[in-house]
């Protein structure tokens, strides 16, 4: 009956006790994922940040504990603190072109119904009898004979 | 009286180590005795040694920035000791989704608009020219991570502190993809 360590207890180079706490996180079908956060963050100090979770959470805490050791090896000054960097200033940019397009489609309004009016008096300009305006000479002082439609 | 301010005054590591503060000392340019917290974090998530030799695999100018992203990760564990700096990403990926999305929207209502506000028969003359308004699809953020096991962009040159570490989100990073075995970053 062959007996199977944990990935870590084999890149350790000793026995995998029944209650190995790095077992259920570190199997060893996948020997690059503990290899990658004792690199950066040391067994020991895996051992107790697990240790110090509730069982039901430190499945994710290795997850994410193996998530940065493998930022930090790819990117060794930032980690992924880079990655936050990035995300932060695509945040900044969408802003910016959201903000860009609101802007146009306010400027649209504005064009549009200005231009809308000008076609409503378009319509409406055809129409005139050529006698209304000394029809109105009467009713208004405000047109002279010298006044002329505009178009 | 000794003249040299390391013998006078231990860096912060040196300090929290209990040792000597040699001239020459890795960590004395970037553990300032003034912030003794910064040292105390990076110890506790990543160990002395560890730091030590991170930064020596890395070149004198690069090291600042190193320490402080450290220092932010270490930090960010501290606060949050489930997801650490991680909880971030995964906030700040959403939001990105959820701003793409607006934008997307934004973007269509603008196509929309344009299209609908000329009235048929105007003048050429007088003519709205809003189709030349609309603009051209919008470039997609790039996606941090991919199925496919993960690509990292380069990280922009000057360093500066990021997001303050006042998110708070308690939701599992479900884009980090993380799930187990072989997570895809």
């Amino acid at each position: 009956m062959a007996s199977t360590r944990c990935a870590a207890c084999k890149y350790l180079r000793r026995r995998c006790p029944s209650d190995c706490i790095f077992s259920l996180y570190f199997p060893s079908n996948n020997p690059q994922r503990f290899a990658y956060v004792h690199k950066i963050f040391g067994a020991s100090n895996i051992g107790k940040m697990l240790q110090d979770l509730p069982l039901h959470r430190r499945a994710d805490a290795a997850d994410s504990l193996y998530y940065e050791a493998h930022c930090r090896i790819k990117d060794p000054v930032y980690g992924c603190v880079g990655i936050i960097n990035i995300l932060l200033q695509e945040i900044y940019n969408v802003q910016c072109q959201i903000a860009k397009i609101q802007a146009e489609i306010a400027f649209l309004g504005t064009h549009a119904q200005s231009d809308q009016t000008q076609y409503q008096q378009l319509q409406i300009a055809p129409n005139l009898d050529p006698n209304f305006l000394s029809e109105q000479k009467g009713l208004s002082n405000s047109f002279d004979d010298s006044s002329t439609w505009f178009f | 009286m000794a003249s040299s301010s390391s013998y006078n005054c231990p860096c912060a590591a040196c300090k929290f180590l209990r040792r000597k503060c040699m001239p020459g000392c890795i960590f004395a340019p970037y553990f300032p005795p003034e912030e003794p917290q910064k040292f105390a974090n990076v110890h506790k998530i990543f160990g002395a040694s560890n730091v030590t030799k991170l930064l020596n695999e890395l070149l004198p100018h690069q090291r600042e920035d190193a320490v402080n992203s450290l220092a932010y990760e270490a930090e960010a564990r501290v606060r949050d000791p489930v997801y650490g700096c991680v909880g971030a990403i995964s906030f700040l990926q959403r939001q990105v989704e959820r701003l793409q999305k607006e934008l997307d929207a934004a973007n269509a209502d603008l196509i929309r608009f344009a299209c609908n506000e000329i009235p048929t028969g105007l003048p050429a003359t007088q003519g709205v020219n809003s189709l030349h308004a609309v603009a051209a699809p919008r470039q997609r953020p790039v996606r941090i991570g991919n199925e496919s096991g993960g690509s990292f962009y380069q990280t922009p040159p000057n360093f500066h502190l990021p997001y303050p570490l006042s998110w708070n989100d308690n939701n599992p990073p479900g884009n980090i993809h993380g799930g187990g075995v072989d997570g895809n970053i």
